[in-house]
This record gives C-alpha cells, sequence and structure tokens, in this order.
C-alpha cells in the first residue's frame, strides 16, 4: 500500500443545478510532493479540493488517497490522512475557542484525551500558536486565523495537506510566515490551490493548471508558469 | 451602532472568577431558587439576601453599585405583576383611574419586583465572573443536550462574524445614499422597507451559505453526527465547599424568614 498519496483519474462532477464543474480530472501526486493547483476564479479548483476527501462525491471517475479507493468504507480513514484547510478561516474555526478547534480533528477520530491533548500541544508549536490555545478564535487577525487554521488540520496528522487559498487576504508579513510555515512542514504531501503564482513559485515544485473544469497543464513549476502564454491563455500571470 | 449583545463577561482574577465554572453555574441555580422561594412579606430578608450578594460582588471585584444598576434592567419585565396591585384583596390605599390599590396587593407587588432585581444580579455575578465558553463547558459536563449546547456554542461564535457582515452591508448602504440639496433624502418609507427587507434576506442567504461550509469544515475533521468534548477533569472538593458557602448562607436567612418574618 503506497503512503501519502493522491491519485485521480477521469473524475467528472457536476452539480446538482446542473452546472458542470469537472471534465475528466486526471493527476497523480507522489508521497511527499508539493504540488500547486492554479487557475482563474470558477476554473473548479475548489470543487477539486472537496473531492479529495469526499466532501462532494462523484459517480464519475475514481480518486484513491494513500491507495484506498474513496469510498464509504474508507471515508473515515481517508478523512484522516487528508487535512483540509478551508479558505475563510472564519468557516474552518467553528469553535469558540482556539484549543476547541485544534482538539475538534482528533476527538472526532476517537482519540483518548491524553493524546488529544498532546496534538493540540504539538499542531499549535508547529504553527508557532502555542500561547494562543486559549483565546476566542473571533478576536484573532486573520493571519493568525489562519495558521490555527492549519493547526486544526495539523492535529489530526495528516499524510496529505490540502489547502485552498492559503495566502488570501494576508497582509506581506503574515503571507511571508505562511509561506515560511509551508517550507517547514516536510512530513506531509500537499496540495495548495492558488492564484498568488509568487507562492506556487517558491513553495511548489510541480504545478496543475486548472481550467475550465479540465486539467490544461501539470508539470514543473518553472516551465508552466513562466510560460507567458499559457498563463494568459488560461487567465492567470506569470510570476 | 447600537447593537445590544455585548459580553457581560469582566476578566479577572478574582477567587470567583477561579471557582470552578460547574460550581457557580449549580450555585446561581439554587441562590435564585432560594431568593424566588423567600416568603413574601420576610421583609427583612431582603436587604440580608442584597448584602449577601454584594458581598459576592466585592469578592469577584465587581462594584456593588454596577451590579445593581445593571439588574434594573430587567425590571421592566415586573411590570407583567402590576395587576396584582388592584386584584389582591385587602385595605384599599389610594384610587388610581378609578382602580383600588390595596396594600397586600402593594406589598406582593413590591416582594416580586425585590426578587426580580435579587434574582438578575445573581444570574449577572455568574455572567460577570465566568467566561462564555466556561459556561458553556460547565453546561455541557452538567448533561444539557449536546445538540443545545452545540447550538448556542455555535451562536457565540458567529454572532460577531454576522455582526460585522451587518456593519458591512450598512455601511455600503450609507455610502450610496445620497442626498441632493434640494431633495428629501432617502426615499420613501415604502422603498426603504424595501432595502431594509433585501438587507435582511442576503444576510439569511450569507449565514446559511456559511453554514453549509462550516459544515463541510467538520465533515473533513472527522465529524459524523456526533459532537465529541474533551472529559471534565474531576470536580475538587474544596471548589464544592466554597460555592456550598453562599448557598448555606441563604438558607440560612430563608430559615429565619420562615420560622420569625412570615
Amino acid at each position: 500500500m503506497s503512503h501519502h498519496t493522491i491519485e485521480v483519474d477521469n473524475l467528472s462532477f457536476c452539480y446538482p443545478d446542473g452546472h458542470a464543474a469537472l471534465h475528466d480530472v486526471t493527476f497523480h501526486i507522489h508521497m511527499g510532493e508539493k504540488v500547486a493547483l492554479v487557475g482563474q476564479n470558477g476554473s473548479g479548483k475548489s470543487t477539486l479540493l472537496l473531492h479529495l476527501n469526499g466532501v462532494l462525491r462523484s459517480t464519475s471517475g475514481s480518486i484513491k488517497v494513500g491507495g484506498l479507493p474513496l469510498n464509504d468504507a474508507n471515508l473515515g480513514q481517508i478523512r484522516a490522512w487528508v487535512g483540509l484547510v478551508f479558505q475563510n478561516p472564519d468557516d474552518q474555526l467553528f469553535s469558540p475557542r482556539v484549543r476547541q478547534d485544534v482538539a475538534f480533528g482528533p476527538l472526532h477520530m476517537g482519540l483518548p484525551d491524553a493524546e488529544v491533548n498532546a496534538r493540540v500541544e504539538k499542531a499549535l508549536a508547529a504553527v508557532r500558536m502555542s500561547d494562543y490555545a486559549d483565546r476566542v478564535s473571533f478576536h484573532l487577525s486573520i493571519g493568525e486565523k489562519k495558521r490555527i487554521a492549519v493547526a486544526t488540520v495539523l492535529s489530526m496528522d495528516p499524510q496529505i495537506l490540502v489547502m485552498d487559498e492559503p495566502s488570501a487576504g494576508l497582509d506581506p508579513r503574515a503571507r511571508r510566515n505562511l509561506i515560511n510555515l509551508l517550507h517547514d512542514l516536510h512530513d506531509q504531501t500537499m496540495l495548495l490551490s492558488t492564484h498568488d503564482m509568487r507562492l506556487a513559485a517558491e513553495v511548489c515544485p510541480r504545478t496543475i493548471v486548472l481550467s475550465g473544469g479540465r486539467v490544461v497543464a501539470d508539470g514543473p513549476t518553472r516551465d508552466l508558469l513562466y510560460d507567458a502564454a499559457l498563463m494568459e491563455q488560461h487567465g492567470l500571470e506569470t510570476p | 451602532m447600537g447593537f445590544a449583545f455585548q459580553e457581560r463577561y469582566q476578566a479577572g482574577d478574582s477567587p470567583l472568577h477561579l471557582l470552578d465554572a460547574r460550581v457557580k453555574v449549580v450555585a446561581t441555580l439554587l441562590l435564585i431558587l432560594g431568593i424566588v422561594l423567600t416568603p413574601q412579606f420576610a421583609w427583612p430578608a431582603y436587604p440580608l439576601i442584597w448584602a449577601l450578594l454584594a458581598g459576592l460582588s466585592i469578592i469577584g471585584g465587581i462594584g456593588i453599585g454596577r451590579l445593581a444598576r445593571t439588574a434594573t434592567l430587567a425590571l421592566p419585565f415586573t411590570l407583567a405583576a402590576i395587576t396584582l396591585l388592584f386584584t389582591t384583596p385587602g385595605s384599599p390605599l389610594v384610587q388610581v383611574l378609578g382602580l383600588t390599590i390595596t396594600d397586600a396587593g402593594l406589598g406582593r407587588f413590591l416582594a416580586i419586583v425585590l426578587k426580580s432585581w435579587l434574582a438578575v444580579q445573581a444570574a449577572l455575578l455568574l455572567a460577570m465572573t465566568t467566561h462564555f465558553t466556561d459556561l458553556l463547558w460547565a453546561l455541557n459536563s452538567l448533561r444539557l443536550p449536546a445538540t443545545l449546547i452545540a447550538i448556542i456554542s455555535f451562536m457565540y461564535r458567529y454572532l460577531f462574524t454576522l455582526r460585522e457582515e451587518t456593519e458591512r452591508l450598512l455601511r455600503a448602504r450609507a455610502s450610496r445614499m445620497a442626498a441632493s440639496p434640494t431633495g428629501r433624502a432617502g426615499g420613501s418609507l415604502a422603498w426603504r422597507a424595501r432595502v431594509a427587507g433585501g438587507m435582511v434576506g442576503n444576510l439569511f442567504l450569507r449565514s446559511y451559505e456559511r453554514s453549509e461550509r462550516v459544515y463541510a469544515a467538520m465533515l473533513a475533521r472527522g465529524y459524523k453526527g456526533q459532537l465529541r468534548t474533551l472529559n471534565a477533569p474531576p470536580l475538587s472538593r474544596r471548589a464544592v465547599l466554597l460555592g456550598a458557602v453562599p448557598v448555606a448562607i441563604l438558607l440560612l436567612i430563608e430559615l429565619v424568614a420562615l420560622i420569625w418574618w412570615r
């Protein structure tokens, strides 16, 4: 069995209102890779990410995470493996206090209290927010919320980290801190959906370009992101 | 903007703040129960109960006057009992608008006003010395239904987010409500009502969509329809004893009231 991998084959998805968001998407991500997913608004990035741990389910095509096919039987396991960080930290941090939010994942994995507490401390330390454990979430700045949102999935000890627009809305310093944090995380395979081309160039050696729900390019970041014609054609720009 | 929901909690590290929230919740409920059950014409009992609450507020570092003033916010609700003034049989005192106020009626009404005022002070004392999240935690470990706790906790988490959204909407509206030098600003009443209605609908939709995203975030972290929380640490004997002190004092006052002042 392979760990830390994502295999998506011929995935298509239609929203209930008939809007087709993904067409025949195929890509494989190997252990330890850091991959950027770029594409203009509405290209299907978020829809794709929501498939990776089964929040959205498609009937057409197949997804394998860590070698396990995504189905009802494996759903719990796959959700423990794939840490999904949502774009808006106000959606991700739904508990009144930081500690409760970071503990949510481990608690729902059924871990004993002592292990939950240990993981909360470790995850907050990893994003350098240990002092914030007993703070109330809505009083934090967006940069702080973002780091804690990352901690809420790190506490589940995921094999794969999937992030939707990690740098959106951050000021330069908070963005720099986040990039450093992403550099420092070595244990996880990473898939980042982003409009931040410089972040993609800095953090991810590989890039997948999504356009109109299709994969239009997949290769080394330095080849794709600096291909001005390709970027222009899909509503993007070079870093 | 005059939004009514502000936090009552006053940060501090007094013995009252540090006391186990579960003990505080139970003690407060017992105090309120005791206050409500005071024999109604036991007038000397009321200042004594107030002295007990004032003592607690001093321990908690909350001004006596402040507690008393804030508690008057609840007094308008006692108007519901105003008919007692006229309907209780007794010797007539005065005539108002053809209605007769009796002495017994006045006594019963005053007792209700005093009891409400004291009970609200007891509840405020709890709210001012206990952070809302600790209060929820205490209610949860006292076996209040988990779904109810979850609803209150989400409300607390998103009330402020919702308020910010409302403020943004109002600001957007205000910045487009220009007036010409001659004309009247704001349009007709019907027009303004339509704008306000649209804003309420807009807020509802935003909240609804947010709830779907929050639910997705919960699912992504392994939520399976059952909320789990960390087990509560055991209650310390010391906390229980401390919590029992004000309850015992009130019990004493009530006993005296029952025996001598009835």
